[in-house]
């Protein structure tokens, strides 16, 4: 069952480690006897949480003051296999951080990425598959380099899954010098404030695009998932144009969701959207066009006008308290 | 290999040049018309590209990052660095009629295949041939999209990044940057030279004015091969991609589901199914 040690990029989020971590290590420890979280942070605040859930030892770096994630932790992991560490795979997340750390370790070992990864297997190597034309097909690419097999997974590809494991034991992994590199700082972090659940964490997720007509309709989204309990979300189209934050956009270049309910309000149904929420299990969809290819993906489709059925819909869900 | 100049080069290059003048190197990538449906070339598992190809909507965004920089400095110059197939221009042309004012374009059959690492291999060493103090880029192609080449750019060229940036402003030497976050923002100074990529949306991209696409067709294009850049053919391609195709599946489809017309009483057969669902 074993290809070897597996490396997975650890990343922090609120409150401990970011759900994408989570997720790899259940995967690699389907494939190895032997997970390793590496985190460019102190180990010792994600110990406990990554061994329950598969790594038997953390390499942590130490607080990176400042210095962005790319090129220290690139620069440390490739120091560490340098010095002798031999990771047959290494996990990492499709993050702002993730893709950073993946794009500078690459160059550093002088081989590829392989990105967008929604599976991995062994055979007889390891074999990522990769979504293309909006999950239509799939790509099915086999690392043949001799060199660690360097995978960006997408967030939701695998089931997180707490293996019952104790704290890690954490070992030191020092960040070299990395000249001009290393020379970028953060000043200031600013946390965008945000109410209910998290659209990648959210149990139903209410989305609204173009065929909300204007900004202000937007607010028909926000009460329907402020009545549903639900996170809103947004086609890129309305996040472009400005009426919400790009935190909100789902699709390729947003987030990825898979909720138990999705309810696409005024969305065509991109390729590059449905790639961000088709996985999720049930989809409803409202859009005047009937043949909007959203439909193609939806459990209950309703032909009809937003600005009517919406508001229909509060007013129901209001009557019933 | 390419020969770099080493970092300490590029900074006693670039010590006491003041931000008078910015050349700014962007990252342009040249695509099918992502309106066309995609498709894989049998034969090769690459995407096909026997179509003119148009500029990159995602670069347009750089483009005009890099016009608004070099005017806020006062004056400067925008390179575009572009590889692809062909000889292709159409892309650079749109660029160029936005404002840019020369453009450097790696055209080469042995280029074909080249996975990200090999790309950026090739782009590094064309944007090191304009000496920019910034080099642009998108967050990632729309066609490709494994969003890993400005950094590895960077990283051959020995330069700092900043990576999804939502607002770049130029100061004394050094960038300071909006960088999108899981949770919001944070601010990032970084030195110049050094990369940066762009999200979009950042900035309204112009449309290219009549003028600016007549005066378009006589601004300098360079067309270089590997050779020229000194690059070894073994080391970019598909020769140097370390990865194989193993198979190209379909996706199985979801299953069809009910579609309703609007007569005035849908919303309560999403009420029912909300209720079905247990989600109230
Ligand atoms: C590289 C790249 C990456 C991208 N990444 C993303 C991404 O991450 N996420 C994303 O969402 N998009 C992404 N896109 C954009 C995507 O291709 C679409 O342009 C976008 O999703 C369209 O948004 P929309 O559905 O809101 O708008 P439109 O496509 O304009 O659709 C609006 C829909 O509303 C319907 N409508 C209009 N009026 C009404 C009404 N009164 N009642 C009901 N329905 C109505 C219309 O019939 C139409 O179907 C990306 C594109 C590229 C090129
Ligand atoms: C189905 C499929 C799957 C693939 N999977 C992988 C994979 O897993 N790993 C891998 O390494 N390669 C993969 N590739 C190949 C990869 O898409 C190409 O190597 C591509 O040339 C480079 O990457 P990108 O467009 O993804 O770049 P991105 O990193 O997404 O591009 C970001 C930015 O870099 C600049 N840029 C990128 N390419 C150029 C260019 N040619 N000219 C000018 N500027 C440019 C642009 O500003 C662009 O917006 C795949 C290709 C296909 C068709």
């Amino acid at each position: 069952m074993s290809v070897g040690t597996i490396w997975v990029l650890a990343e922090a989020a609120e409150g401990g480690v970011a759900s994408i971590t989570n997720e790899m290590l259940a995967k690699a420890r389907q494939l190895s006897d032997d997970v390793v979280a590496v985190f460019g942070g102190d180990g010792a605040a994600i110990a406990e949480q990554v061994g329950a859930h598969g790594a038997g030892s953390v390499l942590a770096t130490g607080d990176l003051g400042g210095a962005l994630p790319g090129p220290s932790i690139a620069g440390a992991m490739a120091a560490a296999i340098a010095g002798g560490a031999a990771p047959a795979a290494i996990l990492i997340g499709t993050t702002y951080s993730g893709r950073d750390v993946a794009g500078r370790l690459s160059v550093k070992l002088d081989a590829p990425v392989i990105t967008n990864i929604v599976d991995l297997a062994d055979e007889g190597g390891l074999v990522g598959t990769e979504p293309i034309f909006g999950g239509a097909s799939n790509v099915k690419t086999k690392f043949t380099s001799d060199k660690p097999g360097i995978f960006l997974i997408r967030p939701k590809s695998f089931e997180a899954e707490a293996t019952g494991g104790g704290a890690a034991a954490v070992n030191a992994l020092e960040v070299p010098d990395l000249g001009a590199t290393g020379t970028a700082v953060v000043t200031n972090s600013f946390v965008e404030a945000s109410e209910g659940p998290k659209l990648d964490e959210a149990a139903v997720v209410v989305s609204g695009g173009r065929g909300l007509g204007e900004s202000d309709k937007y607010e028909l989204i926000e009460s329907l998932a402020s009545k549903l309990g639900a996170a809103p979300g947004a086609s890129r189209a309305i996040v472009d144009a400005g009426w919400v934050p790009y935190s909100y956009q789902v699709g390729q270049t947003g987030k990825v969701v898979k909720p138990d309910v999705y309810i696409a309000a005024g969305i065509s149904g991109a390729t590059q959207h449905l790639v961000g929420m088709k996985g999720s299990k049930t989809i409803i969809a409202i859009n005047k066009d009937a043949e909007a290819p959203i439909f193609g993906v939806a459990d209950l489709g309703i032909v009809g006008d937003v600005h009517k059925v919406l508001p229909q819909l509060l007013e129901a869900l209001a009557a019933r308290g | 290999m390419v020969e770099f100049h080493s970092p300490a080069a590029w900074e006693i290059g670039h010590k006491g040049r003041k931000l008078t003048a910015m050349k700014v190197a962007v990252c342009v990538k040249q695509i099918p018309d992502p309106a066309d449906p995609g498709a894989l070339d049998e034969a090769t598992k690459c995407l096909k590209r026997d179509t003119k190809l148009i500029l990159d909507e995602s670069d347009s965004y750089g483009v005009e990052m890099a016009l608004q920089l070099v005017d806020a400095a006062g004056g400067g110059e925008v390179v575009l660095i572009s590889m692809a197939p062909n000889s292709e221009v159409n892309g650079l042309r749109t660029a160029l009629a936005m404002g840019a004012d020369q453009a450097i374009l790696v055209s080469d059959d042995a280029l074909a295949g080249s996975d990200a690492l090999g790309t950026a291999k090739v782009l590094a060493a064309a944007i090191q041939r304009a000496e920019p103090d910034l080099v642009l880029a998108a967050t990632e192609s729309s066609d490709g999209y494994t969003g890993t080449v400005p950094e590895q750019i960077a990283e051959i060229m020995g330069l700092p990044s900043v990576t999804f940036a939502k607002s770049i402003v130029a100061a004394d030497g050094s960038v300071n940057v909006q960088r999108q976050t899981e949770a919001g923002y944070d601010d990032v100074t970084c030195p110049l030279p050094c990369l940066v990529s762009v999200t979009a949306g950042v900035v309204e991209p112009r449309y290219p004015s009549f003028k600016g696409i007549m005066a378009a067709k006589s601004k300098p294009v360079d067309e270089v091969t590997i050779a020229d850049l000194g690059i070894d053919a073994g080391s970019v391609g598909w020769a140097g991609a370390g990865q194989e195709i193993v198979a190209v599946e379909e996706a199985p489809a979801r299953e069809a589901g009910e579609i309703i017309e609007d007569d005035g009483e849908a919303y309560q057969r999403i009420v029912s199914f909300l209720d079905e669902l247990k989600v109230i």
